[in-house]
């Protein structure tokens, strides 16, 4: 096999006399390539810790100028969506650490199952996100053109009737710091079903088997880093100052 | 085959966990999540924030350590891991410590 030949030029042997098909050319062996794999997206996730470490750090420093407007902003959240986000979040991490096990192990169908049930999961997240979004961008008692709104060109997440109007401006940088983390959180989310949709559709082909399941197991170090971020994301959102 | 090669070889047979590891790490997580929403409802002051952020990095640590693998990667990918956590704390710290420090930066006032 020519290509084996140009491979190995310091005179060894290919690992496997039949290569497996998807066996690289310039890696010995799948599990190097698997390695490296791993490695590259470990990378990409630490660019990923410093792309969100800038917002976490906004967070910190004007939670600590205007401690009252994120107490009273955190309030406005709805805890018992973000308790049950995190439960599904948590739940699809499961699902899909499972799918990657039954890679391992070479059970097909349950592959495909575990990555649809992460499929739905993900989907749920974004519904329940979906509503937060809805009910505090387009609140039911807007005041038309009411002092304190976030957005006053757009009235967005009115404050003008209620509690929050003594520490209106401290509630909208909560507020916008908000929408950009979980934004890019939900972002993040979008990007990783259209990974997962991808996945599925090899899966159901029956491309991964026991040697070889790198595109699972990299999709679920990059679903699993997506996961972390919302674990830290909901205390330091939708749990300040619940004591009252 | 070469011996460095066969050594490469024998790696690759990867540490496969057991399902009910993560099973059991599932239920870690949620119950720290029930836990951490109990605790942000108790007045512990200060601590409040200690105290989430603290459950919060034991739950990230067990998805990078079991759900992700980490404890049974290789050398080069947990010295990944660390160095992001460790290029993260500076992001913070050297943040921090100027806005902590210098009085006269006191918080901005905001137009009402």
């Amino acid at each position: 096999m020519p290509d084996g030949a140009l491979a190995h030029p310091a005179g060894h042997p290919p690992a496997h006399a039949a290569a497996h098909p998807r066996l690289q050319h310039h890696f010995d062996t799948l599990g190097q390539q698997k390695d490296a794999a791993s490695l590259g997206m470990w990378v990409f996730i630490a660019q990923e810790i410093m792309f969100f470490g800038g917002m976490f750090t906004a967070y910190m420093v004007f939670r600590m100028w205007y401690p009252a407007g994120f107490a009273a902003a955190s309030n406005e959240l709805d805890i018992v969506l973000g308790g049950i986000n995190t439960a599904v979040l948590i739940g699809s991490s499961l699902t899909v650490a499972m799918a990657v096990h039954a890679s391992q192990e070479g059970r097909q169908r349950q592959i495909v199952w575990y990555l649809v049930a992460t499929l739905v999961l993900g989907v749920v997240f974004l519904v329940i996100k979906y509503f937060e979004y809805t009910a505090k961008l387009f609140p039911h008692h807007l005041h038309a053109g009411g002092e304190g709104v976030l957005f006053p060109a757009v009235g967005w997440f009115d404050v003008g009737a209620t509690p929050l109007a003594a520490v209106a401006p401290e509630v909208r940088i909560f507020m916008v710091i908000y929408f950009a983390l979980t934004g890019m959180h939900a972002l993040h989310m979008v990007v990783g079903i259209g990974i997962l949709l991808v996945i599925l559709w090899m899966a159901r082909r029956g491309a991964f088997t026991p040697k070889w399941y790198t595109p699972v197991e990299i999709f679920g170090l990059y679903w699993h880093f997506v996961d972390i971020i919302w674990i830290f994301l909901f205390p330091l959102l939708y749990l300040v100052n619940r004591h009252h | 085959m070469d011996p460095q090669l066969a050594r490469v070889e024998e790696h690759e047979h990867e540490h496969i966990v057991p399902r009910s590891l993560y099973y059991a790490v599932f239920a870690a997580l949620m119950v720290l999540t029930a836990v951490t929403v109990g605790a942000a409802f108790v007045d512990l002051g200060v601590l409040n924030v200690g105290v989430a952020l603290g459950i919060a990095v034991v739950k990230a640590a067990l998805v990078v350590l079991f759900f992700m693998h980490v404890k049974y990667s290789s050398r080069l990918v947990q010295l990944v891991v660390l160095a992001s956590i460790f290029w993260l704390l500076i992001l913070f710290l050297i943040t921090l410590s100027d806005y902590v420090t210098r009085g006269w930066m006191a918080a901005p006032q905001l137009v009402r």
